[in-house]
């Protein structure tokens, strides 16, 4: 039965959740206004909100200064590769927890998590060390592989909870109609899943995408994304927070526009089994 | 018809592969300012000159210093160059993790560069890093406001003077603050300003046995004028304000004095970015009447680090960003005032370059600072802001954290220098001294 609710309290409601978006939303508004305004402006105090003189020139210069389509692209495929990779391989794995648990599935689980809560420079060294005798340094494939590793525990974990949410019986239907495990996996349960492992997908792409850790220790001259495009610009000694601004604004733009898109399926897949 | 074109296609890759196979490309590592920018601008004439093909990796400088240090301590090898500073040179040098530059062309002119300079960037006599710009640090000051508070700028004031200055400049009104100083924590931010100050009030980081000596009178003097001196006269929120804050406030006419790097001179001097160009003036850091004045020495300098495989060319790079051509080249292009400055002694002897307001006090403040001796009392390390030993930067980032957390008021100046004591002796005992 659905609550009745005045419209007066829808009203507050309403300006509430708006007050309450603009606040979460305002750092971001903030990098984006900045990034239009001189060095002068942007330091200026009281802070000027709109009414300063609008400028592209922090654009050109950075786009004069730094390769943005190769920091980009670095991007797109460490993102979009380490969290394709990580699926692969977390929805066989995320099956067996789901659907043939055994005695230590939940131990299982725990320890995966646990791995999330061990500090990274903790293991910089160890890391570095091996891919120095694999090669791997500033290598894209290089990153792919370390933010799949790290991203795994994450992606296992929400796909867990989604197959979780589907009924055993209908995977014994088609196991009973002669389907193979491969099969069950492919074409039953995947795509029933489908809202699930879209939302896993955007999520570890949105951590892949702002993952600054790795990507700039692992990285020198080739294979930095546009997290090392960002680090660029920033500097303790010279005023530099509009270029800083306009880099950040071309950095995030490409994932606020992924995520702006995709925020129904998001939501969705977020939301998915809250209610049965 | 498929075969032919297909070897055609095959040769004219060979050949392109083969070409870019020949061309040397560095990789080089530097940090993120005005300098090491305008420098990145100019590659492409050394490249036309050598055929050396250059990449840059720029970092954020506590960022740099990180990856760096991993890229050198692991052997590496994703640098040819790196740009490093007067802290890590001498310690890295005697690890043997340095490429000497002992063996610089005739036509560089080593001799040139400034004995200051080149002694913090050596160890045991031996150059480990050229340096691409040197800086000390100096009072700069509003003559406006000193000449409207009825006083006048010492060429070489006392800490009084500084003190008094700045609570007659004072106008909470008006916000304008009498002295910018630095508070914010961290070794090369708020640690650094304190322990240069310090030198001149005759407090040091260890005794001669490598005990730290917190404990000690001089250093609550220290910290008791530093934080009382900023209560009076200092800017709201002085224990977060680093060297951006600083400057971004001086620049919008809200500081009498600011005493920091002599590289911002030429930052609060342009009229495009700073409201009060035309009224600054320059003058030594402050002294306390013991014979140590409060400025620092510091040079971001260019080193080869010793597992590249490239050494000549990073070599050859290093004599040409480093060299009297080059500063004669941005001077061409952009003006004496936007020269790399604190390097080399023909800078300073050149009349165009004299002409630049800040030149002669810059150079002063660089040849009154001595790293070998900038204590009151002996003491055993290196360094004026810093003491040049591997466990410096660790000890004097938690002990910075603790005197801004005085600074705050979250504490009191006896209880952070207390903290300070028991971190730094831990810390050192544990490192074996």
């Amino acid at each position: 039965m659905a609550r009745s609710v005045t419209s007066r309290r829808k009203s507050i409601n309403t300006a509430l959740a708006w007050g309450v978006g603009l606040i979460i939303f305002f750092p971001i508004l903030w990098t984006i206004l900045t990034s239009f305004k001189t060095e002068g402006d942007a330091i200026a105090y009281p802070p000027k909100f709109f009414f300063f003189d609008w400028t592209l020139e922090n654009y050109a210069i950075v786009q004069e200064r730094s390769n943005y389509m190769r920091y980009l692209w670095n991007s797109v495929i460490i993102a979009g590769g380490s969290t394709l990779l990580g699926v692969v391989i977390a929805v066989p794995a995320a099956w067996s927890m789901a659907f043939v648990p055994s005695k230590r599935t939940k131990d299982i689980l725990m320890w995966m998590l646990s791995t999330k809560m061990l500090p990274a420079v903790g293991v910089l060294y160890p890391i570095y060390l091996m891919f120095i005798q694999l090669g791997l340094l500033d290598t894209r494939i290089g990153l792919v592989i370390v933010l799949m590793l790290i991203n795994l525990p994450i992606i296992v974990w929400m796909l867990y909870t989604y197959f979780k949410e589907i009924p055993g019986e209908i995977l014994e239907a088609a196991r009973m109609d002669g389907a193979t495990l491969k099969e069950e996996i492919l074409y039953v349960l995947t795509p029933m899943a489908i809202p699930g492992i879209a939302s896993t997908i955007l999520l570890n792409i949105i951590l892949a995408w702002n993952e600054a850790f790795w990507t700039l220790n692992l990285t020198a001259a080739k294979a930095g994304p546009l997290t090392a495009f960002i680090a660029s610009y920033s500097s303790p000694e010279g005023l530099f927070y509009a270029k800083l601004s306009a880099a950040s604004t071309m950095a995030i733009a490409p994932i606020l526009i992924l995520g702006w898109f995709s925020q129904k399926q998001l939501v969705r897949g977020l939301t998915f089994g809250a209610v049965k | 018809m498929f075969v032919r074109n297909a070897l055609r296609a095959a040769t004219a890759l060979t050949l392109l592969t083969t070409g870019s196979a020949m061309a040397e490309t560095i990789t080089i590592a530097t940090v993120n300012n005005g300098d090491m920018i305008r420098m990145q601008g100019y590659t492409d004439q050394f490249t036309a000159e050598t055929g050396i093909d250059v990449e840059w990796v720029t970092l954020e400088e506590n960022v740099l210093r990180q990856r760096v240090t991993t890229d050198i301590t692991t052997n590496g090898g994703q640098f040819d160059i790196m740009t490093i500073g007067m802290y890590e040179t001498p310690i890295w040098g005697k690890n043997g993790w340095l490429v000497p530059l002992n063996d610089l062309s005739a036509d560089y002119d080593a001799a040139d560069i400034l004995p200051a300079m080149a002694g913090g960037l050596s160890y045991d006599g031996t150059l480990f890093a050229a340096p691409f710009y040197g800086e000390s640090s100096m009072v700069m000051y509003r003559t406006d406001l000193m000449a409207a508070a009825g006083l006048e700028m010492p060429d070489a004031p006392t800490w009084d003077f500084i003190r008094q200055a700045a609570a007659a400049m004072t106008d909470r009104a008006n916000d304008i603050n009498g002295i910018c100083l630095r508070g914010k924590a961290g070794w090369g931010e708020g640690g650094a300003f304190i322990t240069a100050m310090s030198n001149s009030f005759g407090a040091q980081w260890f005794d001669m046995d490598w005990n730290p000596t917190f404990d000690s009178e001089a250093w609550l003097n220290t910290l008791n004028f530093f934080k009382g001196m900023m209560d009076e006269s200092g800017p709201a929120g002085y224990a977060t304000n680093g060297f951006n804050e600083n400057l971004s406030l001086f620049q919008q006419g809200k500081c009498g004095m600011w005493i920091d790097a002599t590289v911002a001179a030429s930052f609060v001097t342009n009229p495009n970015d700073s409201t009060v160009a035309d009224s600054v003036g320059f003058a030594l850091a402050p002294d306390n009447g013991l014979g140590k004045r409060s400025n620092w020495l510091w040079a971001w300098a260019l080193a080869i680090p010793a597992g590249t495989q490239k050494a000549d060319a990073a070599k050859a790079f290093i004599e040409w960003a480093t060299s009297k051509e080059y500063i004669e080249l941005v001077a061409a292009n952009e003006g004496w005032a936007n020269v790399p400055p604190g390097a080399r002694t023909s800078l300073y002897e050149n009349p165009e370059y004299q002409a630049v307001p800040f030149a002669q006090m810059t150079l002063d403040s660089i040849l009154s600072a001595d790293p070998n001796n900038s204590t009151v009392n002996p003491s055993p390390y290196v360094g004026i802001q810093f003491a040049a030993i591997p466990e410096f930067a660790g000890i004097a980032t938690d002990v910075s954290q603790e005197f801004s957390a005085a600074y705050a008021g979250q504490q009191t100046v006896e209880e952070a220098l207390a903290k300070a004591q028991a971190i730094a002796a831990e810390a050192m005992e544990a490192a074996g001294y």
